[in-house]
């Protein structure tokens, strides 16, 4: 038998995340306001996927116990450089996009995940960012009408 | 039958007017486009397109989605010929002749039989479509909500448990999506659920962010985090065209790939891994040189092609007859549905006759424009192919942020589409499907509402779901379907001790 395997951490880790979850959905099932004329209330429903989630949580802690699944990647990350370019490029993009305007920040994040992926032209990529940022504004805000926001190069056309 | 055929022709009338012409071409042109990219799929672009559900009238939008949806197929078979990386599993058996077949020169006649065996393959299966549709409506219309309730059980089952590699991770993926579906108000008390007191939350997480979270962002996280190979691009040397012992070869494995492919595209299932690989076998088994298969034999192209887009019409039939999704493009197309106010089901080919059958004779149309898209111009494509992944990544992501912080122009959407790619990421780190989650989320509710209407009918008693004899085999079926593995394992085991 599997006894014999070690525990798969990262695995654990998921399963108690997924617990996790269906702790948090039992939560926000036991502050539903009960509906007394329905026969179905509007908490049935959340109440089985909340034991759904807890019995899948339980299921892959057992099954982290018994040495994880079988995946291709071994579940660490190899190029931590690259993916830390990208996760900056959408952070600084959520930070920026409602104060500077999308134009820029878009750029910004463009040019950062072209050089997660591996481009070392950084200001090619920032000029192509740009324009393809501008142009799809142009695009969809004044053509189409699909409103974008506003910011300081958007204000200025 | 005939009366299939008038109303088919209705739609062919409305489908053949300049402007919806131009929709359909649009659609395959844009589908074949993001099908050629790797990595990019047609649930995200229809996902991506979904805002223009407020600006366009319904039929357009089908048209252009139908489109998308087809030409998707088309686009995906040329990236797994010349560059071997399959855009979905589906693919992977074209990958593996097509690529061999690429490699010796013989790319045209790759993508010539792939492109030829998906279009006999998507006018048979739009066939099929058109004369199930309505014996399968009829069926349906019988239906009561707690058969319809258990369909839906069942769907989930092998949406999530039977098709992947774990039923637990599938499982666990349908689970969130039905998380991500319960949040918002509760349509039928009034009631604020899983909102955690944020105003925002009230309307629900819409469809278009949890997908283009999983499906572009997380999937941009996945691919930064590999190691980055450059893939080589192969050429085309000579000219897509077929000699005449291609055509000899090709067109039965097209017609077989097509008998596999539709009908278990159009079971509540659904799936295109199981028939492209039963294709491939069978043309492997039946082939005068079966030797050839893994070196490029072009049956192993030319079968699983087929099977590939006839599965993809097939989805379409309980889609437009059940309004149930059996993949997540089927998935987002109903939640287009939803957002125009129609609500799916097998009442939509009534109430919505005249929609369903122009989006039925788009799919004929589409399917002529695809080929010639195709065949002539599939130089168009490999020049797409070769955008470098740095700016193909970058772009995904500026269109990505268009498409979430352009509906509402609120940053909280933004940071919910990138928690939901951190999401997608770990699901793909640790070999999570991420199609249930989507499924989850549309059909949960649909699901919450056919139980409730059953357990009013049974004045609520759950005895109703066993009681009625269909509602109880089709609960059967999906007990058998998650348990069945199981308990096989444990027989064989328990065999196995007594044979020791």
């Amino acid at each position: 038998m599997n006894t014999t395997k070690r525990s798969n951490i990262p695995h654990f880790c998921i399963g108690l995340g997924v617990l996790a979850l269906g702790a948090v959905a039992a939560w926000q099932t036991s502050i539903i306001p009960q509906v007394l004329y329905a026969t179905v209330g509007p908490s049935v429903f959340p109440s089985m996927i909340t034991v759904f989630l807890l019995m899948l949580g339980t299921g892959l802690v057992v099954a982290a116990q018994r040495g994880g699944w079988a995946h291709d990647q071994d579940g660490t990350i190899t190029e931590m450089g690259s993916l830390g370019f990208v996760v900056a490029g959408l952070v600084l993009n959520a930070a920026l996009i409602d104060k500077i305007g999308f134009i820029i920040a878009s750029t910004i994040m463009f040019t950062l995940v072209a050089r997660g992926f591996g481009s070392e032209k950084w200001w090619r990529d920032a000029l192509i960012g740009f324009f393809l940022a501008f142009g799809s504004y142009v695009g969809f805000d004044r053509v189409l009408g699909y409103k974008i926001g506003t910011g300081l190069i958007e204000s200025l056309i | 039958m005939v009366e299939s055929f008038n109303l088919l022709m209705m739609g062919f009338a409305t489908a053949l007017t300049p402007m919806n012409l131009l929709w359909a071409l649009a659609g395959v042109t844009v589908g074949t486009a993001i099908g050629v990219l790797p990595g990019l799929g047609p649930g995200l672009t229809i996902a991506l397109l979904l805002p223009i559900t407020y600006k366009v009238d319904p039929t357009s939008a089908f048209i252009l989605f139908a489109g998308i949806y087809y030409g998707a197929m088309y686009g995906g078979s040329t990236t797994s010929i010349l560059i071997n990386t399959p855009g979905e599993s589906a693919t992977i058996v074209t990958a593996m002749e097509g690529h061999k077949m690429a490699k010796k020169g013989r790319a045209g006649a790759a993508l010539a039989t792939a492109a030829v065996g998906s279009f006999v393959a998507g006018t048979i299966g739009t066939l099929g479509i058109t004369f199930l549709a309505k014996p399968v409506v009829d069926l349906a219309l019988k239906f009561g909500p707690a058969e319809y309730f258990s369909l839906m059980i069942l769907c989930f089952v092998t949406v999530s448990a039977v098709l992947g590699s774990s039923a637990l991770r599938g499982l666990t993926a349908l689970a969130l999506g039905l998380f991500f579906g319960l949040i918002g108000v509760d349509l039928q008390s009034g009631q604020a659920r899983f909102t955690f007191g944020v105003l925002e939350l009230l309307d629900g997480i819409n469809v278009l962010i949890v997908a283009v979270g999983l499906f572009a962002v997380g999937e941009t996280l996945h691919l930064a985090a590999q190691k980055k190979h450059k893939e080589e691009v192969l050429e085309v040397k000579g000219g897509v065209g077929m000699t005449r012992d291609d055509w000899k070869r090709s067109w039965k494995p097209w017609l077989r790939g097509t008998a596999f492919g539709f009908p278990i595209g159009a079971m509540p299932a659904g799936g295109a891994e199981i028939p492209t690989f039963l294709s491939y076998y069978t043309e492997k088994k039946l082939a005068k040189n079966p030797e050839e298969f893994g070196h490029g034999a072009i049956e192993g192209v030319a079968g699983p092609e087929a099977a590939n887009n006839a599965s993809a019409a097939g989805v379409l039939v309980p889609m437009l007859t059940l309004g149930l999704p059996t993949s997540a493009t089927a998935a987002i197309m109903l939640s287009a549905f939803q957002s125009y106010g129609i609500n799916p089901g097998p009442q939509l080919l009534t109430t919505q006759g005249q929609l369903v059958w122009t989006l039925i004779a788009s799919l004929f149309i589409g399917n002529v424009m695809l080929l010639v898209l195709n065949l002539p111009l599939v130089g168009l494509w490999v020049k797409i192919l070769k955008i470098p992944q740095p700016l193909l990544y970058g772009g995904i992501l500026v269109f990505a942020t268009i498409g979430t912080y352009g509906i509402s122009r609120s940053v909280v959407d933004l940071v919910l589409l990138y928690v939901v790619g951190g999401l997608g990421f770990l699901m793909r780190r640790f070999d999570f499907p991420t199609s249930p989650v989507i499924i989850g989320m549309i059909l949960g509710p649909m699901a919450e509402q056919e139980f409730r209407r059953a357990m009013t009918i049974s004045d609520g008693s759950l005895l109703i779901f066993i009681q009625k004899p269909l509602s109880l085999a089709l609960l059967l079926i999906a007990a058998t379907a998650v348990l069945g593995p199981h308990i096989w394992r444990l027989v064989q085991r328990k065999r196995m001790i007594r044979t020791n």
